[in-house]
This record gives C-alpha cells, sequence and structure tokens, in this order.
C-alpha cells in the first residue's frame, strides 16, 4: 500500500508510535533531560503540510517540533540521541527537544520563544525569491504565538515584499492552560488577522490530514507562483500536557473539561484517515497494525542506539559559540 | 595617507564589501531616504539600488528576525538603526537567535552573520530613549561580537571584519564621531575584533576608553601633559572579544586606571574592565581603580541638566590628577567632543 494517501496515514502513525514511546520512556527513565512537548493528537497538521512540500523547502517550527521534524524527513536517530542530549544528537546536546535541526532534509531549526521563528521563516523565504530559486519556506506555530507583536510585524513584512513564505498555525486551543478566548477576541479568528495584513489565508480542519494536504498544497503554489505570503490556521488539539509527557485533562488539572478533551480524542486524525481510507482499501486496520510494529521496532531500535551513544566531551563544552574561537 | 570623515569612512567600508560581495545587503528604517543614515547609507543606496538598500517597515523585532533567516540561508545582512534605542525591539532575534545559532544547533551547521549598526550618543535634548548606547547590553551575550570603533580607520576596518566574517556583530557608532576625520586605509582592509589600540602613550595614568570616551580622553592627555602627567590611552575598539592583555599590560606599566564611557557604570564596561585588571593583576594597581560614566538616571532634556549628566575630558582630567596625588586646581574647562552640536536635534 504506497498510494499519496496511505503514506500520510503512514506518516501519522510513525509520529504517535515515535512519540507515544518516547512519552514513556521519558516519564519511566528520566534520561531525556530535556522539556518535551509532544504533539500527540496533532500528527495531520505536520504530515499534511510537509508532505506538501519539496525537499527544498525549508520548513521551521516553535517548540512542539518533533512532528514537523519527523515529518519532514529528520533523522529519527539523531533526534532520539539529541533528546537524551548525546554527541550523536542533531545539535550534538547543545539544542535538545526545542532546537531540533536537519538541514539535509529542509528541517531548518526550532525555536522556543513564541513567534521567534516566524520572520526567520520570512527572511528566508526572501532570500530564496531574490535568488529566483521556486523555493518556499512554511514555519509552524501555535495560536499562543499570534499574540505576540512579532506575528503581526512579520504578516506585514511579508505582506509587503511578497514573500513566498506559508504561515502555519496549529491553532489547539490552549497557551499552556490559558484558553483561547481568555487570549484572543471572541468572534475573530487567526485568519481574519492574517487577511487584514493582506496575507491570503485559509481555515482548515487540522485533524484532517487529506484537507491539510490539499490546503499546503495550494498555499505552497500560491507562494511559487509568486503571489506572497500564504497563512493556514488548522484546527487541532494536543492530548498530552504542554510539555512532558502525561495527560493533563482530569479534574486535578482544572483547566480543560474532561468532555471536550474526549471529544477531540473522539476526532483523532488517525483514526479519521484510517475510516476515510477504508473504502479503498479494505485492509487498512492490518496494514495500520503492521505500521505500528514496524515503527515500534524502529524507535526500540533509536532508543536502544542513543543510549549506546557518547556523551558530549565537556572539554568540547565553548565549542560552536564563536567560529574561530575567539582569544 | 588620505583622510576621510568617520561617516565616510563607514560608507566606503559598505559599498567596498557590497562590491565585492553580492549577498551583502542593507535593512533599516529610512536607509533609503536624502539624509541615508547620517551619509553612511546614502552612497549604497546610489549604487545597488532599493534591491539591496532596503526601506523597511517600523517592525525591528520581524526584521532582525529576517535578517536571521536571510542569514541561514546564505546572505549576509547589514541591519542598521538610526536610534539605537530601537534595538530593543530587536533583542529576542539578536540574543536568543543569532548569538545562540551556531551554538544550539550543534556548532558545525554554520552561523548567521547579522551585522547590527546603531547609531547612539546624545545631539541636543535627545533625552532618555533617544540618546542611550547599549553596547554593554549586547557585549554580555556569548555568541555575539560588539565593537564601539573610535576613529574613522577602525570604523571602516571593523565593519569590514563584520562584513567578512563569520559571526553575528553589533557596531555602535556614536554620532558625534561622524564629522571627526583621520587617515583611512583605500582599500577594505579588516581590523580584527578583540585587538585594542594604544591611542596615546603615557607612563603615569591609564585611562581605559571606548569610543566617543577615547578622544574625551586624548583632551584630557593634552591637558594633563601640561600639568607632568603623564596619560596613556587605551581604545579598546572592541568590546566583545576584549582585548585583556592590552588592558592589563598598560596598567601593570602605570599602576593607575580611569576606565571612560558613554554608558552607566553598573554592570557595564567600566565594570568589566575594572573586573579583568582586578582578577589578572591585583598588586599591579597602586590607587583604587576610577570610573567615569553616566549617572544612575535617565538621561535628562533640559540643557544644563545634560551637560552635567554626559562625562567628558573634563571628568577625566579630574579623575587622573586625584589618582596621582593633585588637586584639581584652575585648569581651564575643556570642552566635550559634543559641544560644537548645532542642531537641528
Amino acid at each position: 500500500m504506497t498510494s499519496g494517501r496511505a503514506q500520510l496515514l503512514r506518516d501519522m502513525v510513525r509520529i504517535r508510535v515515535v512519540e507515544e514511546t518516547l512519552a514513556d520512556y521519558y516519564r519511566d527513565e528520566q534520561q531525556m533531560r530535556t522539556p518535551t512537548h509532544f504533539s500527540i493528537g496533532q500528527e495531520a497538521t505536520a504530515v499534511g503540510v510537509c508532505a506538501a512540500t519539496t525537499s527544498q523547502d525549508l520548513v521551521f517550527t516553535a517548540h512542539r517540533s518533533h512532528a514537523p521534524y519527523l515529518a519532514k524527513g529528520g533523522d529519527l536517530k539523531a533526534m532520539v540521541a539529541e533528546l537524551y542530549g548525546k554527541q550523536a544528537g542533531c545539535a550534538h546536546g547543545r539544542g535538545g527537544s526545542i532546537h531540533l535541526v536537519d538541514r539535509a532534509v529542509g528541517f531548518g531549526g526550532s525555536a522556543a520563544i513564541l513567534g521567534e521563528m516566524i520572520p526567520v521563516a520570512v527572511g528566508a523565504a526572501w532570500a530564496f525569491a531574490r535568488s529566483g530559486r521556486p523555493r518556499a519556506v512554511a514555519t509552524f506555530f501555535g495560536d499562543g504565538a499570534t499574540e505576540e507583536g512579532v506575528f503581526a510585524e512579520s504578516l506585514n513584512l511579508a505582506s509587503v515584499h511578497r514573500v513566498p513564505v506559508v504561515f502555519v498555525c496549529e491553532n489547539n486551543l490552549y497557551s499552556i492552560s490559558s484558553p483561547i478566548g481568555a487570549r484572543q477576541p471572541a468572534g475573530s479568528t487567526i485568519q481574519d488577522r492574517a487577511e487584514a495584513a493582506g496575507v491570503t489565508a485559509a481555515r482548515v480542519d487540522g485533524n484532517d490530514v487529506f484537507a491539510v494536504y490539499e490546503a499546503a498544497q495550494r498555499a505552497l503554489r500560491h507562494c511559487r507562483e509568486g503571489n506572497g505570503p500564504y497563512l493556514l490556521e488548522l484546527a487541532t488539539y494536543r492530548w498530552r500536557e504542554h510539555v512532558g509527557p502525561g495527560f493533563d485533562h482530569g479534574q486535578d488539572h482544572g483547566y480543560r473539561p474532561v468532555r471536550e478533551t474526549e471529544a477531540w480524542m473522539a476526532r483523532c486524525p488517525i483514526v479519521r484517515a484510517t475510516e476515510i481510507l477504508r473504502e479503498q482499501h479494505p485492509d487498512i486496520d492490518r496494514t495500520v497494525a503492521e505500521w505500528s510494529a514496524q515503527y515500534g521496532d524502529e524507535i526500540q531500535r533509536a532508543v536502544v542506539y542513543a543510549k549506546e551513544q557518547p556523551f558530549p566531551d565537556v572539554d568540547a563544552l565553548l565549542d560552536g559559540a564563536y567560529h574561530p574561537v575567539p582569544r | 595617507m588620505r583622510t576621510l570623515t568617520y561617516w565616510q569612512a563607514i560608507s566606503e567600508a559598505t559599498v567596498q564589501c557590497m562590491e565585492a560581495d553580492e549577498s551583502i545587503f542593507i535593512a533599516g528604517e529610512g536607509v533609503d531616504d536624502i539624509k541615508g543614515t547620517f551619509g553612511t547609507t546614502k552612497e549604497a543606496y546610489a549604487r545597488f539600488g532599493a534591491n539591496r538598500v532596503i526601506d523597511v517597515p517600523n517592525s525591528e523585532n520581524a526584521t532582525a528576525g529576517f535578517a536571521v533567516g536571510a542569514a541561514a540561508c546564505g546572505l549576509r545582512p547589514l541591519l542598521v538603526h538610526t536610534r539605537a534605542d530601537f534595538m530593543f525591539l530587536a533583542l529576542d532575534p539578536l540574543v536568543n537567535l543569532a548569538a545562540k545559532w551556531r551554538y544550539m544547533y550543534g556548532g558545525d551547521k554554520g552561523g548567521v552573520p547579522v551585522v547590527t549598526r546603531g547609531v547612539v550618543g546624545r545631539g541636543w535634548g535627545q533625552g532618555a530613549t533617544h540618546s542611550q548606547s547599549p553596547h554593554a547590553t549586547f557585549a554580555h551575550y556569548a555568541g555575539l561580537y560588539v565593537a564601539a570603533p573610535a576613529s574613522p580607520a577602525d570604523a571602516k576596518g571593523l565593519l569590514v571584519q563584520a562584513l567578512t566574517g563569520d559571526t553575528p556583530v553589533v557596531l555602535v557608532e556614536n554620532r558625534n564621531l561622524y564629522p571627526l576625520t583621520g587617515e583611512v586605509p583605500a582599500g577594505a582592509t579588516a581590523i580584527p575584533f578583540g585587538v585594542g589600540r594604544i591611542a596615546r602613550r603615557g607612563a603615569d595614568v591609564t585611562v581605559v576608553a571606548t569610543s566617543l570616551m577615547v578622544h574625551e580622553a586624548e583632551r584630557a592627555a593634552v591637558q594633563l601633559a601640561e600639568q607632568g602627567i603623564s596619560v596613556e590611552v587605551v581604545d579598546v575598539r572592541s568590546l566583545r572579544p576584549l582585548d585583556d592583555r592590552i588592558i592589563c599590560e598598560s596598567v601593570a606599566r602605570t599602576g593607575r586606571l580611569v576606565v571612560a564611557d558613554t554608558s552607566w557604570a553598573r554592570y557595564g564596561f567600566t565594570a568589566e574592565v575594572a573586573a579583568v585588571v582586578a582578577e589578572h593583576i591585583p598588586h599591579a594597581l597602586t590607587a583604587p581603580i576610577r570610573r567615569l560614566a553616566l549617572p544612575d538616571c535617565p538621561a535628562p532634556v533640559s540643557w544644563p541638566l545634560e551637560e552635567a549628566f554626559h562625562p567628558g575630558a573634563g571628568g577625566i582630567v579630574e579623575a587622573c590628577l586625584q589618582l596621582c596625588g593633585q588637586a584639581p586646581g584652575d585648569l581651564p574647562a575643556l570642552a566635550d567632543v559634543a559641544a560644537g552640536f548645532q542642531g537641528p536635534y
């Protein structure tokens, strides 16, 4: 089963299995000493957008970085080694979960200050446009980041200079424990704010990977054809806590109703894609089970690998702060 | 050698570097206007046009982030702030991204050599938020280079180094230096960061200074020479990396240290220089260290208050006399470098 649509499902299954496994190790062993922001439940946004990019396109993200990194083709073993703080990590143990990078596959980097990678993507896309190359850049951020001034500044800047950048807002309704209704005016959307800056924008069901994929294709085509930037507002929901491996929708946590979380879990992007594909692929459930087993083996091997790797040499603590090292 | 003004030297460095390297572009608010950032970007705009000298929206934060992204994709941005006070709006991209990019992505994937020029210093009545010099703020963060050239030759050489190096750089230019003239090499020769210079040889007191205060120290040294006090003036040129050696070698010879700066003393340039001497050569000092810096209040506007606020040659003279055990006496007051300012603002 290798159809394009099945591949989208397969990529989501891989990310789900990887992240659930990592969350277990994170909680049980406490050997990954880096704050991790899991995308469990919102895999469709990363997979749908990244699948629409080419290998020449760049992706930048915020702190919720594992899913876009993997969806863009980032090296799994290097990511896991990074979480374990090892020299073999994608940032050699200097970056951690929130500073992943794999330039070889077009993952330009993730960073954790809200909104700060938004203008970086604009600058990167502007550099591409200047060189005449038909390349685009996508930048992932949450609904919380749209409250930062730099979001508005970046929309304006990209719009004025018609920069080929796709702003990807994963609207999961919460900034840590603050609901969007407490932070943004009722009745306004993130799409509205983009359009006010002259940026073409669309709101899409972010738990429907096929809809996300098609919207991302439209957005990227819009950019490549020289029409300027595009914003995708993708409605989705994270199942786990903001940071860390646990669930936090019980009464003890008090910020989101159990019923709300359960309703979103019922709209699981993997379950929904499986249901859609079942008509064409009657044996899809067996295939998903096979993928799960296959990726379960892959992540277990990656964890074993990461654990075996050496930590960075402490004598190299300063290396990389400058080049060349100042006297 | 021919002489240029400080602003002409910056302009020449910019144009020569942009001719040699097509990846360099200038971005800033009004860099393409008739004044051309005190003249420094005017010729670049005339030569290279709006495609490489780019007027940007009033968005310091996004523009600095934009520059980081462009640099990550192989371009060389030169950001210009006509008032360095606005650079506080660009702190996040410069401090959290540009300074850390190379290191936090593993050290082997390249840096983002964003060069930021910030114009600082008093005109008249610029007040609390239009005359600050944030060099120490930026110099605090590993991953950046910070320089504050005092002479036209250094303004050119350090900018050439910034535009050809691999490290993000903040260059602080005191606007009162723009009309000053000096000999400047014709070619685009880089001056390395972290190498200070002896601006004047002396034996009795070391004055370590940066930017405008180098000139104030030289004026003070002339008057002090008439009093029989020989002053050595050390121009550090760059604040990070700091040339610890030239500072310590000078203080080891003179035994006395005055540090002069255009910003505040606490946690600033003068504190850093004092710490370097205290750590490396604590027994060399024959008198306590004296620091000349801004009083602990925001910059005022009213003329007499402003005169009292900014340190200058007179303060350096007084500090040196005190360290050498001489009474202040009846020396004529020295005018500051900025004293001839004719406005309009």
